[in-house]
C-alpha cells in the first residue's frame, strides 16, 4: 500500500507480523508475584541515590535556553542574534532553519519543527536556542537577540478555528483550513436503538484543559561521543520513538544516536514524545563539540504541555424500559492546540474506547479536533477516553433518572459479558466489571447512601474501561512491541536489559519480580538496565498502559527458555525429576523433599558450564485485533481494564465548597502484580482525576484579552495540584480476572482508574444538591452561582 | 529551573549593623529575612537587588517576650515557632491560627513575622515570571504604566499576608527602627492604598517587633482564610473577628477586618453602632453586612470576584458565631 492510501486511512490496516508466544495465567511459585514488594527503586529516590537528568554533569558542557515567542500566532520575518551570539560566554546560537525537518511521535502528521522556521503558533513556541557556558548566560544572551515579527490574527477557540481563517490557517497549506482531525464512525442501527428508548438524555458537556504537572521538568543533554556518534539523555519516556525522530531530523543514521532516559520524576504522558529541547541539545552538541544541558522551567513545561484536549461534547443516550442501553450518539470536538502531537489517535480514542464497559448495539461519534493558537495538547493519563467518559457516565445518570433507575442498578444491568466483543469490534477476553460494581457498592455502603443523605451530603457511582496497550505501534511495522533479554551469570545476579521506560509506575520493579519469581532468585539479585537504546532491546514506551502487558510478557517468555536450563542443570545434580523441583527463595528445591535442595547460584554455575554462557531473549507482539473498518485497529487492545469509582460529597451550601470525604475503588487489573503498586497507581489516578474536577485549569486569555492566547499562570502556584490536605480518604478495592493473555494474568493499572473517578464526583454532587453541572472544572464560585440560580 | 539573579549576602549580627549597611548600599540593598517572598520575587526579576542584608543573625529579632499586659513578638520569629506557642494560642488565638495558615510547613519553618507583615502586595499579573510579563505588557507596579485591573492609574495589587487581618482586630503596634532612629506605629496605620508598595516604611527602616497587648478578660477571636487549597496557597480572602460581651452578653467590644482585597487590608469601620446589644441572629446578619459594604474584590486575583464578595458575610458570620459559641 502507497504511503499516501496508508495516511488516508488514518494508519489503519497495519500488517501484522507474528503474534508472540503467550504463556498465560500460570505462576511457577507464586513467590514473588502478588506479594507487597517493596519497589526495586524506591529506596533509592527516597535517598537521593537516584539520578535524574539535571544531576549529571560533563566536563566542559554547556547549557541552553530556547527562546520563545511572546504572540500567538505570528510570522518571522527576520531574527537577529549578532548581539547575543558576540557575547562573552555564550558559544552558539541555533535558528528553526537550521533543523528544519518536520517531526512527530506519529509519522502521518509532521507539522512540528526543533524551533520555528517561519511562523509562531504558540506564545511559548520556541524560536531561537543559545549554547553558553553557564545557564544565566545563555538566558541574558535569549534577551538580546531580537526577533521582528508580523503579528497574525490568533485562533483561540474551536468555535473560532472552525471559521475560515482571518488571517491565514495555522498551519498555511492544511486543506481543511485550521481543522486537524475529522473521524465519523457508526455501529449497528442508530434510528432504530433511540427509536426503542423510552428515556433520552441528550446534553452538551465541556471538559477544560489539563496538564501533567510532573515533579520532575523536562531537561536533556546532548553529547558527541567518539566515532561521530551522539548520546541524547533525557527525561523521557520514548527512548525509541525519540531516536528515531531524533535521526530524521538530525539526518544521522539511527545506530548512531543513543538515546539514555535516566531516572525521571513523573510523565503521565507529557514526555512520550520529542521535544524541541532534545533537538536543541542534539543540534548545539553537535555544533559545538561539547555536551549541552538544557532543563526547562516550570513555565515551559506548562508551554511544552501535551495535556488534556479541552472537548465540547455532546451525549445522547438511550435507554429502554428496563433501562438497557439501546444507542449512544456523540458529536466531540477536540481544542488540540498549534501542533499535532498524538492528535490523530486522540481524535479517534474519543469515541473508540467508550464501547465497554456497557453493551449496547448501536453507537456513533463524529470527532472533529482543530488547530488553535495554544501550546499543543496530546496524551494524558487515560488519554483520549477520559473527557467523554465523563460526559457519557453524567448522561447514564440522566437517563437512568428518566426511568426511576438507581444508578448503580443501571450499571449493573449493563455490564457486557465477561467474554465479549464491543459494538465497535474490541475483542475483550477477560471482564471483572460486575465484580468492581459489586465490590464497590458493598464497600461504600451504597444502598443506605443513595437518595437517603441529607442536602448537602451525596454519593455517586462511574464505571469505565480502558487499554493495556495498542496493537497500533505508532509507526507501522511488523517486528515486537517489546523485546526483553535476560543474561545470567555465574555470580547469582540476573540482568534485565529492556527498552521500556519506567516513569515511576514500576516497571523496573515488575522485571524484577517476574524475573525473581520465574528463576527462584532473591529480587535483590535482579539488575536492570532499561531505556538505553545502545544497550536494550526496544520497547516503544511508556504509553498506552501497555509495557506490563507487552514487556512483562516479553520478560516471562525469555525467563521460560533460561528456566528450562536452570531446572535441567539442577534436576541433574540433585538426581530429581525437572517436574518434582521447585525455585524459589534462592534455591532449586525438591517439591516433596525440602532437603533435597542447591543454592540457584549453584545451578547457574551448572547450566553455565552445561550450556555456556547464559542468555535469552523475549519478546510480545499483539495478535491481530480491530474492527474491519478504516481506524479499526485504533483504540483495539489485548486487554481491557475495569474500573468503578464510588464518590462522597459534601457540599457547604452557602459557600459552595465542594470537599470528597471518601473514595472508593475497585479495578480490575487482572492480576495485581505488586499489590501495593497496583493501589498506588489506582491512588495516584483517582487523586489526579478528582483534582482535574475540582481545581486544575490549563487556559489562556481570550481574544478580547490585552494578551490574548497568554497562559493564565504557568506556575504551580497558579494551577493548582492537590496537597496531602485536599485529597480524598481512599479505598482500593483490587479485582482480579486473570486475562488469558496477560503475563500471570495481568492488566493495566496506571491509567483505567482515573476515567470514573471525575464523573463519580460529579454524579455524586448532583445527587447532594441536585444541580448537573455539565462544564469543568468544578470549582466552589461554580456551585455557588448554581445553587443562587436554583434559589 | 527559574534562576535567582546574582547577589551579594551580608550577614549582620545587630539591628546597628544592619542598619548601617542598609544606609550604605541604599537603593541597592534590601532587607531579607526568611526569604519565602522575596526570593520567588527576584527569581521573577520584580525586585533586583545588589545587596542583600540578611536579618536572620541578629538574635535581638528572635525573641517572644510576655511583658504581663502585652506580647512583644521580635520580627525575626518564624511563623512555625508563634504559631504554635501555647501562650499565644491561648491568648491571641486569631493571629496564631493566621500564621498556621501561612504556605506550608516549609514557609512557616523559613517565613517570619517580619516578612509577613511586609509582604508584598500580589496581582496575578504581576507575580509571573519576566517573559510572560512581557508578553502581556509590562504594568504600573513594574516596568510598565498601565493597570491591567483596574485600567487607572493607580495599582490596585491585594495585600496577601494572612498576620494583617488578626492584627488589626488586636490593634497591634509596629516598633520601628531606621536612620532616623526608633518610632512605633499603629498597624492600622501601618498600611496605606498603594498596591505598588503598601507599607509607610521609609527607606532603610527596619521592623524590629510587634507589641501586642493582651486582651481584655472575655474577648474571644478568630480568623478564616478563604483558599483554594488546604495548603501552600495565599488567601482569595482572609478575615479576622474580635469581641467581648459584658456578664449580661451584652456586646461591649467588636471589631473586624477584611483583607487579600486590595492594596491596604481593611480594618472595618462603623461597627460601633453594634455595641450595647444583645447578639441575635438579626445582629449578626447586620455585622456580616455591614462587613460586606466595605468588601469590594477585584479582577486581581484569579477567581470569580462576584463569589468572593458574596463570601464575606458568610464568613464574617461563622466567626462571630465562632466567638459567641466560644
Ligand atoms: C508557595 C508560597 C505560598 C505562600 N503562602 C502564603 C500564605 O498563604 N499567606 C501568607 O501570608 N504568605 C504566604 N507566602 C509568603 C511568605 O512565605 C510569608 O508571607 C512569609 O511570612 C514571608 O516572610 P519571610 O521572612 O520569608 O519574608 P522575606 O521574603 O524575607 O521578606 C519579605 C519582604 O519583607 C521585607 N522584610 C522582611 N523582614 C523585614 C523586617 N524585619 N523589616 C523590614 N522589612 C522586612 C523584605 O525586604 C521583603 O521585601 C507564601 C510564599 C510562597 C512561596
Ligand atoms: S493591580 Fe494593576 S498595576 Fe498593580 S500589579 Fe496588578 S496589573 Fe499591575
Amino acid at each position: 500500500m502507497s504511503d499516501k492510501k496508508k495516511r488516508d486511512q488514518g494508519g489503519a490496516d497495519i500488517v501484522k507480523g507474528k503474534a508472540s508466544p503467550i504463556h498465560g495465567v500460570d505462576l511457577p511459585g507464586g513467590d514473588v508475584i502478588g506479594r507487597p514488594l517493596r519497589k526495586a527503586d524506591g529506596l533509592d529516590k527516597a535517598t537521593g541515590l537516584a539520578l535524574y537528568t539535571d544531576d549529571i554533569q560533563f566536563p566542559d558542557m554547556l547549557h541552553a535556553k530556547i527562546l520563545r515567542s511572546p504572540l500567538p500566532h505570528a510570522r518571522i520575518k527576520s531574527i537577529d542574534y549578532s548581539e547575543a551570539l558576540a557575547m562573552d560566554g555564550v558559544v552558539d546560537v541555533m535558528v528553526g532553519s537550521e533543523l528544519p525537518i518536520p517531526y512527530c511521535v506519529i509519522p502521518w502528521t509532521r507539522d512540528e519543527t526543533a524551533l520555528c522556521t517561519d511562523k509562531v503558533r504558540f506564545i511559548g513556541d520556541g524560536v531561537a536556542a543559545v549554547a553558553a557556558v553557564d545557564e544565566a548566560t545563555a538566558i541574558e544572551a535569549c534577551k538580546r537577540i531580537k526577533v521582528d515579527y508580523e503579528a497574525l490574527k490568533p485562533i483561540l477557540t474551536i468555535e473560532a478555528a472552525k471559521q475560515p481563517p482571518e488571517d491565514e490557517a495555522i498551519h498555511v497549506g492544511n486543506r481543511r483550513g485550521n481543522q486537524h482531525k475529522y473521524v465519523d464512525l457508526s455501529f449497528g442501527d442508530l434510528d432504530a436503538g433511540f427509536r426503542h428508548s423510552t428515556s433520552i438524555a441528550h446534553d452538551d458537556y465541556y471538559f477544560h484543559g489539563t496538564t501533567h504537572a510532573p515533579i520532575e521538568p523536562h531537561c536533556a543533554i546532548g553529547k558527541p561521543e567518539p566515532g561521530g556518534q551522539l548520546c541524547i539523555i533525557s527525561a523521557t519516556q520514548v527512548p525509541h520513538y525519540l531516536q528515531r525522530e531524533l535521526a530524521r531530523v538530525l539526518g544521522m543514521a539511527q545506530q548512531n544516536i543513543r538515546v539514555i532516559q535516566p531516572a525521571l520524576g513523573g510523565a503521565f504522558g507529557g514526555k512520550s514524545e520529542p521535544f524541541d529541547l532534545e533537538f536543541v541539545v542534539a543540534h548545539l552538541a553537535r555544533k559545538t563539540g561539547r555536551p549541552v544541558k538544557c532543563l526547562y522551567t516550570r513555565e515551559e513545561v506548562f508551554y511544552s504541555h501535551r495535556g488534556r484536549h479541552p472537548m465540547a461534547m455532546n451525549f445522547k443516550v438511550g435507554l429502554d424500559d428496563e433501562g438497557k442501553i439501546q444507542a449512544v450518539r456523540s458529536k466531540i470536538d477536540l481544542d488540540g492546540g498549534a501542533y499535532s502531537s498524538f492528535g490523530l489517535v486522540t481524535t479517534y480514542y474519543a469515541g473508540q474506547l467508550l464501547t465497554g464497559p456497557y453493551d449496547f448495539a448501536s453507537y456513533g461519534f463524529t470527532s472533529t479536533r482543530y488547530y488553535t493558537n495554544k501550546p499543543c495538547c496530546g496524551p494524558k493519563r487515560g488519554h483520549g477516553s477520559v473527557q467523554p467518559r465523563f460526559a457519557f457516565e453524567c448522561a447514564l445518570d440522566e437517563a437512568a433518572a428518566g426511568l426511576g433507575l438507581d444508578p448503580m442498578t443501571v450499571r449493573e444491568r449493563n455490564t457486557m459479558p465477561r467474554v465479549a466483543t464491543t459494538v465497535n469490534g474490541m475483542r475483550v477476553q477477560s471482564n471483572g466489571f460486575l465484580a468492581c460494581l459489586q465490590a464497590a457498592r458493598k464497600a461504600s455502603g451504597w444502598d443506605e447512601k443513595w437518595g437517603k443523605l441529607p442536602r448537602g451530603r451525596g454519593i455517586g457511582v462511574a464505571g469505565s474501561m480502558y487499554i493495556s496497550g495498542t496493537n497500533y505501534p505508532v509507526y507501522p511495522n511488523e517486528m515486537p512491541q517489546s523485546g526483553v533479554t535476560v543474561q545470567l551469570d555465574r555470580s547469582g545476579r540476573a540482568l534485565v536489559l529492556c527498552g521500556a521506560s519506567d516513569i515511576g509506575q514500576g516497571s523496573d520493579s515488575m522485571f524484577t519480580y517476574i524475573v525473581a519469581e520465574e528463576l527462584g532468585i532473591e529480587p535483590g539479585h535482579v539488575r536492570i538496565v532499561s531505556s538505553d537504546t545502545d544497550l536494550t532491546p526496544v520497547d516503544l514506551g511508556a504509553y498506552s498502559s501497555r509495557i506490563t502487558f507487552m514487556a512483562g510478557n516479553a520478560c516471562i517468555d525469555a525467563c521460560r527458555r533460561l528456566r528450562k536450563l536452570l531446572l535441567e542443570a539442577a534436576a541433574t545434580a540433585l538426581g530429581q525429576s525437572a517436574k518434582r523441583l521447585r525455585l524459589a527463595g534462592g534455591y532449586a528445591v525438591a517439591v516433596d523433599d525440602t532437603a533435597v535442595s542447591l543454592p540457584m547460584q549453584e545451578v547457574f554455575r551448572l547450566a553455565e558450564a552445561e550450556n555456556g554462557t547464559l542468555s535469552a531473549s523475549g519478546w510480545y507482539n499483539t495478535p491481530l485485533l480491530g474492527g474491519e473498518y478504516r481506524g479499526g485497529t485504533i483504540g483495539s487492545s489485548p486487554a481491557y481494564s475495569f474500573t468503578c469509582h464510588v464518590a462522597e460529597v459534601d457540599i457547604d451550601l452557602e459557600t459552595g465548597e465542594l470537599r470528597v470525604p471518601k473514595v472508593w475503588v475497585a479495578h480490575d487489573c487482572g492480576r495485581a502484580l505488586n499489590p501495593v503498586i497496583v493501589e498506588g497507581q489506582m491512588e495516584g489516578s483517582t487523586y489526579m482525576g478528582a483534582a482535574e474536577l475540582m481545581m486544575e485549569d490549563q487556559d489562556f486569555y481570550p481574544a478580547d484579552h490585552a494578551a490574548p492566547g497568554l497562559h493564565l499562570g504557568p506556575s504551580l502556584l497558579d494551577y493548582p495540584i492537590p496537597t496531602s490536605s485536599e485529597v480524598p480518604e481512599f479505598e482500593a478495592l483490587i479485582i482480579e480476572s486473570l486475562d488469558p493473555e496477560g503475563p500471570y494474568g495481568a492488566k493495566e493499572a496506571g491509567e483505567g482508574p482515573l476515567h470514573s473517578t471525575i464523573p463519580a464526583i460529579a454524579n455524586a454532587i448532583h445527587d447532594a444538591v441536585g444541580i448537573r453541572l455539565k462544564t469543568l472544572p468544578i470549582t466552589a464560585a461554580k456551585i455557588w452561582r448554581a445553587l443562587q440560580e436554583t434559589h | 529551573m527559574l534562576r535567582l539573579p546574582a547577589f551579594d549576602l551580608l550577614e549582620p549580627t545587630s539591628l546597628e549593623e544592619a542598619l548601617h549597611l542598609l544606609a550604605e548600599h541604599g537603593g541597592d540593598a534590601m532587607p531579607i529575612a526568611g526569604g519565602t517572598d522575596l526570593l520567588p520575587n527576584m527569581k521573577h526579576e520584580l525586585f533586583t537587588p545588589k545587596v542583600l542584608v540578611s536579618l536572620t543573625s541578629i538574635p535581638a529579632l528572635r525573641a517572644i517576650e510576655d511583658l504581663g499586659d502585652a506580647w512583644r513578638l521580635g520580627a525575626g520569629c518564624p511563623l512555625g515557632e508563634l504559631a504554635n506557642h501555647p501562650g499565644l494560642q491561648q491568648s491571641l488565638p486569631a493571629l496564631a491560627e493566621a500564621l498556621g495558615a501561612v504556605g506550608g510547613p516549609h514557609h512557616r519553618r523559613m517565613g517570619t513575622l517580619g516578612g509577613n507583615l511586609c509582604l508584598d502586595t500580589r496581582c496575578l499579573y504581576y507575580n509571573q515570571t519576566f517573559q510572560w510579563r512581557e508578553a502581556l505588557g509590562f504594568c504600573l507596579k513594574k516596568d510598565g504604566d498601565v493597570c491591567h485591573v483596574a485600567g487607572g492609574r493607580k495599582c490596585v495589587a491585594a495585600a496577601s499576608n494572612d498576620s494583617a487581618p488578626p492584627l488589626l482586630v488586636y490593634d497591634a503596634t509596629v516598633e520601628i527602627v531606621g536612620p532616623g532612629g526608633a518610632r512605633t506605629l499603629p498597624v492600622r496605620e501601618f498600611y496605606h492604598p498603594d498596591g505598588i508598595s503598601n507599607t509607610r516604611l521609609e527607606d532603610g527602616e527596619l521592623v524590629v517587633a510587634l507589641r501586642v497587648a493582651k486582651p481584655s478578660q472575655g474577648t474571644r477571636a478568630a480568623f478564616h482564610k478563604l483558599r483554594r487549597s488546604g495548603a501552600i496557597d495565599f488567601p482569595l480572602l482572609n478575615m479576622a473577628v474580635s469581641l467581648r460581651l459584658d456578664e449580661r452578653g451584652t456586646l461591649v467590644a467588636l471589631s473586624a477586618a477584611v483583607s487579600a482585597l486590595a492594596a491596604r487590608p481593611n480594618l472595618v469601620k462603623g461597627l460601633d453602632r453594634f455595641l450595647g446589644q444583645v447578639p441575635d441572629e438579626a445582629l449578626v446578619e447586620a455585622i456580616a453586612n455591614r462587613c460586606r459594604r466595605g468588601s469590594v474584590p477585584l479582577t486581581n486575583l484569579a477567581t470569580d470576584p462576584e463569589w468572593r464578595r458574596a463570601m464575606v458575610p458568610v464568613f464574617i458570620k461563622r466567626l462571630l458565631q465562632r466567638c459567641l459559641d466560644a
